[in-house]
């Protein structure tokens, strides 16, 4: 068999249409290309079974001169789920819509919380300070973000760990608490909902504090 | 006795119509729930019998003539992860039922909780059956679709935001499915595994690599197989505990099944074996790597999760019976573990509050039955000797050097650097959750910090304050709800230092036990494993049992 030019051609196009518009940023502008993609693949079936024939169906068509119809049973199946899907993703779309104004998908929270940490050039929350209070080879470093810290917001000094870490002489120790807050703060920046909004009282102690 | 084999999707659907229908009386809604489940881990482990000593089970559904029609097959390993499935899906179901009424409304709203749930059952049972590229595909859709909405439950934003990007991936892995089966449709004229399998070999090689590289890309998308694997870590951990349990366990492990089934049954002459070790190797590498890096220990298991996907695509990769054993095995055992801990950390949630490394202290003195939940899994998943995991990875490790060759040995290599770190990762979370005295919050250092700050100065810093400094700490948590989490914001109501419901607790210890008990067993199932695995490598087997004589 010799597969239908045309009709690939379109399967090709409706594709790359839909690649392009899946890789915006609005869930809106994706859907239309979700949905370009699939009705390419549907084609690409198309494609899959062969020369074009009659109904399917025994004594309507005779054998040899039916169109396969086992391809258009897959069709069928993906075009009902695409519906689902379609159904949902504008659900989410108006979702997201409601909670942040807009329907971007936004960055992965680990990228925005790298890129802060390395725009300040912090280390991670999961960098281990020393426990036992020994200072070991950014013992120097951290005292000194620490001296910095504590004269920037002296008002807060005892609601912040300083105090803490002051008497029990854990130099390293208050690294921990005092930065990793700003992280899921920083992380939460794009496409997060303001505070309160929708989720009423569901607030974190973290945008309570900044 | 092959009418059994629908019973595993059925049951679920319809308990999940049942469920739905029951909506406004949510107490026979759970118990629906419940006892499709129920039943489905009893067919389930049916099969696992019937089918090791019977060899694959076939049903041609509505009994067409037989190579049209739909077939639903049961061989060993199909069998053995329905009946691990089936379990674990069972215990996050009555996990979640013990959550606290006032959880349980927020985070597992039950009129679309239980239905949807029993969905996700019945396409993973799906996927597990197939016996056609379609059907699997219809598996997955399901599967999908059921965890798409799991996902989202509640619509907050971070659930949104994680949800838009998981729906998408999906979305896209599964138009290149269709993609995939399209081309094999149009290169082979059927897309039945056994008739597949001859036809497929009769290709030119070139066209038949296509297929191959097309199916392996969309199954490895499933499976988060390095560089697929971003979206995993990202949108597993904003789930409710549960679903993010049951996800864990499962979801990844049918994409790795359905390279399982690809590699073995369809490709059996091409195993592709360079490229998969770089990709197993990579995998591993880079997902505890990433674990390594994380503060909020749900994200840093769902990188663990990635990594040790990286192990069952060794074992494949290496194409060889001990290979296809071990990763059916460690399959088995991952699903197992990863769910457990998943759960641990549900119950971590309700009694800290929180699930973040920055945020936790003093849990082994607070729960030591909570210490003890985590710390036998965590040391299961990292491969500590008496466990399961040891075994499964020494079975990995040990075929790797049995096929011998420089990538091989470096897989080996890496397969226990992995191991190592992930007991790195594991003893991180032990330390800084259970074992060292609770970090005090900013806000609650103006209540109590006085007392903490003196019991910790009178003492010699360490371990010998933990408990009175815990005590005190927690004295307070309990009066005054301040920890919060920071990933999950459905979970901001929690109030933080509650008891642990007693259900959920007994739920982890049954699978943690059932995590140990796979050691127990360890040496029939590795045996059934092998037997499974020679099967597959065969693959003569499963086609002489899904097609008639003369029809393929």
């Amino acid at each position: 068999m010799s597969p239908n030019l045309t009709l690939a051609l379109v399967a090709g196009v409706l594709v790359a249409a839909g690649v392009y518009l899946v890789l915006e940023r609005s869930l809106t502008r994706i859907l239309v290309g979700v949905l370009l993609a699939s009705n390419g693949v549907n084609v690409l079936f198309l494609v899959a079974s062969g020369a074009a024939g009659g109904a399917p169906i025994t004594g309507v068509t005779e054998p040899q001169d039916m169109s396969d119809p086992l391809p258009q049973a897959f069709v069928l199946t993906a075009i009902v789920i695409t519906l689902a899907v379609t159904a949902f993703l504008l659900t989410l779309a108006y979702r997201s819509f409601q909670i942040a104004g807009n329907d971007e998908v936004s960055d992965d929270v680990e990228d925005s919380a790298i890129r802060r940490l390395a725009l300040d050039d912090e280390t991670s929350g999961s960098y281990e300070p020393d426990d036992e209070g020994h200072p070991d080879e950014e013992g120097q470093a951290t005292g000194e973000q620490e001296g910095e810290r504590v004269t920037a917001d002296p008002e807060s000094s005892d609601a912040d760990p300083t105090g803490y870490e002051g008497e029990t002489e854990q130099e390293p120790e208050p690294e921990t608490p005092a930065e990793t807050p700003k992280a899921p703060v920083a992380a939460r920046a794009p496409g997060e909902p303001p505070p309160g909004y929708l989720t009423g009282a569901r607030r974190t102690p973290e945008e309570d504090g900044s | 006795m092959n009418n059994l084999l629908p019973l595993p999707v059925l049951l679920p659907l319809l308990g999940a119509g049942l469920a739905l229908a029951l909506n406004r009386r949510p107490r026979v809604q759970r118990v629906v729930a419940a006892t499709a489940l129920a039943s489905v881990t009893t067919v389930a482990a049916l099969l696992v019998w019937l089918t090791d000593a019977h060899g694959p089970i076939v049903l041609w559904v509505g009994n067409w003539p037989q190579p049209l029609g739909i077939a639903l097959v049961a061989d060993r390993l199909s069998a053995l992860m329905l009946l691990v499935s089936s379990v674990v899906t069972l215990s996050v179901l009555l996990f979640s039922m013990g959550a606290p009424e006032a959880e349980r409304r927020r985070e597992t709203p039950i009129s679309i909780f239980y239905p949807t749930f029993l969905v996700l059952s019945a396409g993973v049972s799906n996927a597990f059956l197939a016996g056609d590229l379609f059907n699997l595909f219809v598996g997955f859709e399901m599967l999908l679709f059921a965890s798409y909405v799991l996902l989202t439950l509640g619509g907050t934003g971070e659930r949104v935001r994680a949800g838009s990007t998981y729906v998408l991936v999906s979305l896209l892995s599964s138009t290149l499915f269709l993609v995939a089966i399209a081309a094999v449709y149009a290169a082979t004229g059927t897309v039945n595994f056994a008739q597949l399998q001859g036809r497929l070999a009769e290709l030119p090689p070139e066209v038949s690599l296509v297929l191959q590289l097309l199916l392996l890309t969309v199954f490895s998308i499933k499976a988060a197989v390095f560089p697929m694997s971003a979206w995993l870590p990202d949108s597993y951990p904003t789930a409710p505990a549960p679903v993010t349990a049951v996800f864990a366990g499962l979801l990844t492990k049918v994409g790795v099944y359905a390279i399982i089934r690809t590699q073995s049954v369809l490709f059996p002459d091409s195993p592709l074996t360079r490229l998969l070790m770089w990709a197993a190797l990579i995998t591993m590498v880079v997902g505890i790597l990433g674990a390594i890096a994380q503060t909020e220990v749900k994200r840093m298991l769902s990188f663990t999760l990635v990594s040790h996907i990286g192990y069952m695509v060794f074992g494949v990769a290496l194409a060889t019976t001990a290979g296809y054993a071990g990763a059916i095995f460690y399959t088995a055992h991952h699903i197992t573990i990863q769910t457990t801990l998943f759960l641990v950390l549900g119950l971590v949630e309700v009694r800290a509050g929180s699930t973040s490394l920055t945020k936790l202290g003093g849990l082994a003195a607070l729960s030591p039955v909570l210490g003890i939940l985590f710390f036998v899994p965590a040391m299961n998943l990292a491969g500590i000797p008496p466990f399961s995991g040891f075994i499964g990875k020494v079975g990995l490790l040990d075929a790797g050097v049995q096929h011998g060759g420089f990538l091989a040995y470096l897989l080996v290599g890496g397969g226990v650097v992995t191991s190592l770190l992930t007991l790195y990762a594991m003893a991180k979370v032990w330390n800084r959750a259970f074992w060292r005295p609770l970090q005090t919050e900013a806000d609650e250092l103006e209540t109590v910090g006085v007392e903490t700050v003196e019991q910790v100065a009178e003492q010699p810093a360490g371990t010998a304050s933990r408990t009175s400094a815990t005590e005190a700490a927690s004295g307070d948590l309990e009066e005054e709800p301040g920890t919060t989490m920071q990933q999950d914001e459905g979970a901001e109501e929690l109030s933080t230092g509650r008891r642990m419901p007693w259900p959920m607790v007994a739920t982890t210890v049954v699978l943690v036990l059932v995590g140990v008990g796979i050691t127990v067993v360890a040496g029939p199932l590795y045996g059934y494993s092998e037997r499974a695995a020679t099967d597959l490598l065969g693959g003569a087997a499963y086609v002489r049992a899904v097609l008639p004589e003369g029809v393929r």
